[in-house]
């Protein structure tokens, strides 16, 4: 079986794709196929990413000149918390596990769908009516409160829209752990026979752990959110220092969700680029088993770290030495899967194509990102850069470069699947050279800025400071433009780009052996696995050369027919 | 051969059960986390401020907090006693005992409104006229509605599902022997369950020992 002539049969126009199925606006927001629903998903999180991006121009405009010319302080206050609200809860959290999680995931491990189809529907009307209350705080003024929602100030002395921002977020949490429930299940009931667990792709590790760290620890940040609203609404005094409540139990609370919330982000980035790299290395992933574990540990250990966020609010020095130790070991799996997909890339046949210049740029920046969060974990250095731009810098680096750069990656690099059209080349890569370097012009300045004392969330600072804010806000000029041409080519490739096809990069997946876009049920038969994920060449021999257009997956997972 | 009960994209039947509960299953690990920051709360007030925990304790109506806890045990037994007549198809007996299970849980919320209203004729809801001087009382009464109101939301929803599921199985709307639906009620009605056996000694029997 040469995958040529039986991809051909893949290849011919077909007219009962999940697009096509139904075309009325009624079949789209009724829908329960989990293709679909990923599509309701990128309408949501791609608003709100602008809403969040509008949000931070506005502060990169605000911090050009150090007086904090054009906001009040209190406008200034709410611009940064509506940033930091959206970008975290409306964008990050749900960015790729309810998009390409949602899309992939069923399609890798050979499902037609996700165990629960109409849980999956519900979950996307869970995240617009979270949605819709966060516009509602948005319109009617804001929040000023950080997206931190420390007490005694969001319980007791905000004179803001706290509580529709909380309800806001406490709905989409719930949102976000019917996605986390739906996962779990899928990937334990529904994987094709053969597919047994150390054959799945490492992205569907990804939503896997992801999705258990989201089930454990949404629902304490909702507690925490419900108690403000009580505090707030009906005068219980629950963090109430005047009756002998502890803001700082709040805090600990917070950060036991809003640590493990970092790897929610991140996770699922380390899965797809894990993918790319496989796939535009032409290699088998390095250590595949302890990728898996790395994985796993990861999710594990996040649940322990969080006190390492409030060295300096107030902590048994003991305390502060364990989280500190602690924070170190998380850094030992993310360091094993940097060395891993570097590993992968030697010897490997490396097609430098638009997602790999996104999963390079994403290896080089989480790099940077990680390591800078060895800076905070240890207590001598945090309690000098505690929230200085210093920490800004460190998880934009993390969330950004790399979360963000993860779901462009995947973006182009599953576009074909999702739309049947390849993107073009030259443009996506254009714009993810763009992106690196235009978010290191925004982000690097920080470090140093924050290193030097520049202290988050003040927009009048000391003039010495100014040359740095001037450069990050015209890094995020270029930040802006490569975030906003995707949306111009890749709209441009959905009439005019280049028909897919089913398999055009040669990749291995299963989601690869169905058509460019899928059947509304993914598969025509049941596809049936006998090979390991990522088998592109023999065991103990390196990849060859191939043209561009002639990949072939080698050992794909699946058998056809 | 395939039951009704089978939906898309499960292939048999006892997988489609097995996977809704093990859904259920993830859920409720969810729930207890939920819950759980709730008594990780307590607790630590509860060894920061010992003694106006315990004074406070000793407000809250213990008749009351029995009875009830007695109610929702009895609905535990005729919720399972739902399930398992479900799994031998005696339409009548699930029927029955789901309309016991509902009622039961009304009671207890019925019961919950009156304790409530003896608490705020009291004084016991924290404010400026808060019954006891101590300050720290006022966070044991905090966490009392807080808990108290969030597991009262928790029946709430569990009645309306139960009542739904009734309902439809007296219409003949479908399968229930087959469908995973009953069972999935049944762990989430004994979790709410499970959660006022730790409220009620936290709540109601602090302070009491002689």
């Amino acid at each position: 079986m040469t995958d040529m002539t039986a991809e051909s049969g893949l290849t011919a126009p077909r007219s009962d794709t999940y697009l096509n199925h139904g075309s009325t606006l009624w079949s789209w927001l009724t829908t329960t196929d989990h293709k679909r629903i990923a599509l309701l998903y990128f309408g949501s999180i791609t608003l709100f990413f602008f809403i969040g991006g509008a949000a931070a121009t506005m502060i990169r405009l605000e911090l050009i000149s150090p007086n904090g010319a054009l906001f009040t302080n209190d406008g200034y206050n709410r611009l940064f918390t509506l940033h930091g609200v959206i970008m975290v809860w409306f964008f990050l959290v749900p960015s790729i596990p309810t998009t390409f999680g949602n899309f992939l995931l069923p399609l890798m491990i050979g499902a037609s769908d996700v165990a629960f189809p109409r849980l999956n529907l519900f979950s996307w009307y869970l995240n617009t009516v979270g949605g819709l209350l966060v516009v509602a705080c948005l319109v009617l003024g804001g929040v000023d409160t950080g997206w931190t929602f420390y007490t005694p100030f969001s319980s007791m002395f905000s004179n803001s829209y706290v509580f529709l921002a909380v309800a806001a977020v406490f709905v989409v949490g719930f949102s976000t752990i019917a996605t986390g429930v739906n996962f779990i299940v899928t990937v334990h009931a529904l994987r094709a026979p053969g597919m047994t667990w150390f054959r799945l792709p490492l992205f569907v590790w990804t939503q896997y752990a992801t999705a258990i760290v989201i089930i454990l620890a949404t629902p304490v940040l909702a507690i925490s959110l419900a108690l403000i609203a009580a505090e707030r609404l009906f005068g219980l005094p629950i963090f109430d220092p005047q009756h002998g409540g502890d803001p700082v139990l709040f805090q600990h609370l917070f950060w036991f969700y809003s640590h493990p919330a970092v790897y929610i982000m991140i996770l699922p980035a380390f899965g797809v680029v894990s993918e790319l790299i496989a796939c535009f290395s032409r290699r088998q992933v390095f250590g595949y088993t302890a990728m898996v574990w790395a994985i796993l540990g990861i999710s594990v250990i996040g649940f322990f770290v969080w006190g390492h966020h409030m060295f300096v609010a107030g902590m048994s020095p003991f305390a502060a030495l364990v989280f500190s130790f602690l924070s170190f070991i998380v850094a030992v799996p993310s360091a094993i899967k940097v060395f891993n997909w570097t590993f992968t890339l030697y010897r490997g046949q490396i097609y430098f194509e638009a997602p790999m210049l996104y999963a390079l740029g994403f290896i080089g920046l989480f790099t940077i990102g990680g390591l800078t969060g060895l800076f905070t974990a240890s207590l001598p250095i945090d309690v000098h850069v505690t929230d200085s731009y210093f920490v800004v810098a460190h998880f934009h680096y993390v969330m950004v470069g790399g979360s963000v750069s993860a779901f462009f990656g995947a973006l182009h690099f599953w576009w074909p699947k999702i739309s049947g059209r390849m993107a073009p080349d030259g443009w996506a890569r254009f714009a993810a050279i763009l992106m690196f370097f235009g978010f290191n012009f925004t982000f690097f300045p920080q470090f140093v800025m924050g290193y030097l004392g520049m202290n988050r969330r003040y927009h009048h600072y000391a003039p010495e400071f100014q040359i740095y804010h001037v450069a990050s806000s015209m890094g995020a000029v270029i930040l802006a433009a490569a975030y906003l041409l995707p949306m111009g080519y890749l709209t441009w490739s959905l009439f005019r780009g280049q028909k897919a096809r089913a398999n055009p990069w040669g990749a291995t997946g299963l989601e690869w052996q169905t058509s460019s876009p899928p059947p509304k049920h993914n598969f025509d038969q049941r596809p049936v696995v006998t090979e390991r994920a990522y088998v592109y060449h023999p065991d103990q021999e390196s990849p060859r050369h191939e043209e561009p257009n002639a990949r072939e997956p080698h050992n794909p997972q699946g058998q056809r027919g | 051969m395939s039951s009704p009960a089978l939906h898309e994209p499960f292939e048999a039947i006892d997988r489609q059960r097995l996977s809704a509960a093990l859904g259920m299953w993830v859920f409720l690990a969810s729930e207890i986390l939920f819950f759980g920051s709730l008594f990780l709360g307590f607790t630590v007030y509860r060894s920061l401020h010992p003694q106006a925990i315990l004074e406070a304790g000793r407000e809250t109506n213990v008749v009351f907090g029995s009875v009830n806890t007695a109610i929702l045990l009895i609905s535990s037994v005729t919720m399972a006693v739902a399930d398992k007549a479900a799994e031998r198809g005696l339409r009548r007996m699930v029927v029955g005992c789901l309309a016991a299970t509902a009622a039961l849980g009304l009671a207890f919320l019925v019961l919950k409104g009156l304790e409530y209203r003896e608490d705020i004729h009291e004084h016991l809801v924290p404010g400026p006229d808060f019954k006891l001087k101590t300050p720290a009382a006022q966070l044991f009464f905090g966490f009392y509605w807080s808990m108290t109101a969030i597991h009262a939301v928790h029946l709430t929803i569990g009645i309306a599902a139960v009542c739904l599921f009734a309902w439809r199985v007296s219409r003949r709307a479908f399968d229930f022997t087959a469908s995973a639906a009953l069972p999935s009620l049944g762990l989430y009605w004994h979790l709410v369950d499970i959660i006022w056996i730790f409220l009620y000694p936290l709540l109601y029997l602090g302070g009491r020992a002689p």
